[in-house]
């Protein structure tokens, strides 16, 4: 397929993708979005940023044709300031939940995509407060910073 | 007023379950089942942790700012919200009629809604219970099992969920926090090139989707006595229609049908949904209970969403979906069908619908106008009603004369199923769990009553560890003596 429905993805694609996961309104989940923010102003062609509020199983699709792929994500329970640890596919309990974990989206690529998966990488920024409306809190901003020189550092 | 198995008549002795929180649906929701000693079931009830904090974190925020602000509200119908965030704004500015580019662009995002949405639902969260049997061990009741069973459905299925999500990014210019409806219209319409983008796989959509409902119907038929009883209740349907009683999930009036089928209500403007429409406060609950304030509390609760709708209109214009439409009203012989389950069918009928009319307005050069947006007299009051996936959603604002919002109160599907979800649930704990020992299947049970609403519990945050899934067996002292966490 070719159009907007197409299991193949778009034509040509960048070939790293940071995939960026949280709502910016809901204090330390802005985590992820903050760090695509300041990868995008990196300003790196090779690298496309995407965000969502959370992972589907459509975000499959969006795997394709990459060289190497990292989420992004707030944690409420990482070692801090970030964890980043190799992805594999896996069939976790958040199969059954409107949110996938990063796992949970390469199992479901693994089933519809005819194409060997990328590198895969999660970066798991500590957070600590989610309430609807608050700002990021300072501890997690701080570690935020430490979060992005590592995706610097894997994006090279 | 307490219905049955609402509120145990006497506590001492029983034990507490809590399935907590329930999986395959949004957010945060909990069941707890009283049971005695002899496991026999004498309260059911499901907590649903409902909006909190959202007028603290609207109050005061420019009114312009509301329909992107809302969608950080909930990461699963974000464009709903959008949309009727809009529709109520429109008010304020003194919008009364969209130009024809705004409204057809705004419907066609709406539909590339319900379309992802119903596909999200169908072919990832409940067909696996359906098509494996509520039984059946738990790694096969996930995507997964499908996959490697039914492996054209689940690719299907994340291809026409994609679709829908690509309808939203061309229609709100963004694949999220999408600026394409503005108080009196949009700001962008298509391009040519956007269309044809999209024309190229509408028809293939359609396609899939009517092979969906035929499977959803299926189902049913191939197991008509489970799935016509399965958590079965009879009450009223509300919805929105067409001023001609056609289906209209964008627009329309308010019409209710009693549980025989008889009009209750009908040509309603949303704007006066109020003097129809009460919520009660249970103090077991944060969400409230919405009731036909003509019929009271004890009689006056209803059904929203895609079983009521296919019932509550009298048509569906596009053909499709309404051949399939008459073949479900024919099902039920004169009277409403009340299955839980064929909420299965009624949403497949819906997303094919949603389908088709994708297809006639991607012929439809009004979406590539440059005429965008009208203003009017400015309001105070402004209330915006739609057809959301889950059912009918109310936004609801007052503005002062610097343009601050001071007040807003949504009502959202799930608020308005509450009641109908809870009945599910104690009427399947009464046919299924009563007099039995509790096993995971037998709870798998409650929750595929609860998904076959498809809830949207909660604007719950989604970072990574945030949703352990565990059930919890809880004496009368409040003491935990069994504990099984649904984990990988």
């Amino acid at each position: 397929m070719s159009g907007a429905g197409g299991e193949s993805g778009p034509a040509r694609v960048a070939p790293k993708l940071v995939f960026a996961v949280g709502n910016p309104s809901r204090g330390d989940d802005a985590l992820g979005p903050l760090a695509a923010e300041r990868v995008a102003a990196l300003g790196r062609d090779e690298v496309e940023v995407l965000t969502d509020f959370q992972l589907q199983v459509e975000h499959a699709l969006d795997l394709v044709g990459r060289e190497l792929v990292i989420f992004v994500d707030a944690s409420v329970s990482a070692a801090e300031p970030f964890t980043c640890e190799p992805a594999a596919p896996a069939r976790d309990a958040t199969h059954t939940s409107h949110a996938l974990s990063p796992a949970a989206v390469l199992d479901a690529y693994t089933r519809v995509v005819d194409a060997p998966l990328p590198p895969i990488f999660v970066v798991a920024i500590r957070g600590y407060a989610f309430e609807l409306g608050e700002a990021p809190s300072a501890r997690a901003l701080e570690n935020l910073e430490a979060a992005v020189l590592e995706l610097e550092r894997l994006l090279r | 007023m307490a219905f049955e198995l609402e509120t145990a008549s006497q506590r001492a002795g029983l034990r507490r379950v809590a399935i907590d929180p329930v999986t395959r649906v949004e957010g945060h929701g909990k069941v707890t089942i009283l049971l005695d000693s002899d496991d026999h079931v004498h309260q059911v009830r499901l907590h649903i942790v409902e909006f909190r904090g959202f007028e603290k974190f609207i109050q005061g925020r420019p009114y312009w700012e509301v329909p992107v602000m809302v969608q950080r509200l909930c990461g699963i119908c974000p464009v709903s919200h959008h949309l009727a965030a809009s529709k109520a704004l429109d008010q304020i500015v003194g919008a009364k009629k969209l130009t024809p580019t705004a409204e057809k662009v705004r419907r066609l995002m709406h539909y590339g809604q319900i379309m992802q949405s119903h596909a999200l639902h169908f072919f990832h969260l409940s067909s696996p219970d359906l098509l494996f049997g509520f039984d059946s061990e738990i790694a096969k009741r996930n995507i997964v099992g499908v996959a490697a069973e039914h492996p054209e459905v689940a690719r299907q299925g994340v291809a026409l969920r994609k679709f829908g999500q690509e309808v939203i990014r061309v229609t709100a210019g963004k694949r999220i926090h999408g600026t394409g409806s503005i108080p009196g219209g949009i700001n962008k319409s298509l391009t040519v090139a956007e269309r044809d983008y999209l024309l190229a796989d509408a028809y293939r959509m359609i396609g899939w989707a009517r092979d969906a409902v035929h499977l959803a119907k299926k189902l049913h038929l191939a197991n008509i006595g489970l799935y016509n009883s399965f958590g079965a209740f009879r009450s009223n349907l509300l919805s929105l229609v067409s001023p001609t009683g056609a289906m209209d999930l964008y627009d329309g009036v308010l019409r209710a049908r009693d549980e025989v089928g008889e009009i209750l209500f009908d040509h309603i403007e949303p704007d006066r949904y109020w003097e129809y429409l009460v919520e009660e406060v249970k103090p077991w609950s944060y969400m409230k209970f919405p009731y036909i304030k003509s019929l009271g509390s004890e009689r006056g609760w209803y059904k929203v969403g895609p079983l009521a709708r296919v019932q509550n209109c009298d048509e569906i214009e596009t053909p499709l979906a309404d051949a399939e439409r008459r073949e479900l009203v024919d099902f039920g012989g004169g009277q409403p069908v009340h299955a839980t389950l064929a909420y299965h069918w009624a949403r497949m009928i819906e997303m094919l619908h949603a389908t088709e009319a994708i297809k006639d307005l991607l012929h439809d050069d009004d979406l590539l106008g440059e005429d965008l947006v009208v203003k009017g007299e400015r309001h105070e009051r402004g209330i915006g009603v739609l057809e959301a996936p889950r059912g009918t959603l109310i936004h609801h604002y007052r503005v002062n004369e610097d343009d601050q919002i001071v007040r807003a109160n949504l009502i959202v599907s799930t608020t308005h199923n509450n009641q109908a979800m809870n009945e599910a649930i104690r009427q399947v704990a009464k046919r299924y769990l009563d007099g039995r020992k509790l096993t995971e299947p037998l709870l798998n049970h409650v929750e595929v009553a609860i998904r076959a609403f498809d809830p949207c519990l909660s604007c719950a945050t989604h970072a990574l560890g945030k949703m352990p899934l565990a059930i919890e067996l809880v004496d009368a002292d409040g003491e935990v003596v069994d504990r099984l966490v649904k984990d990988a």
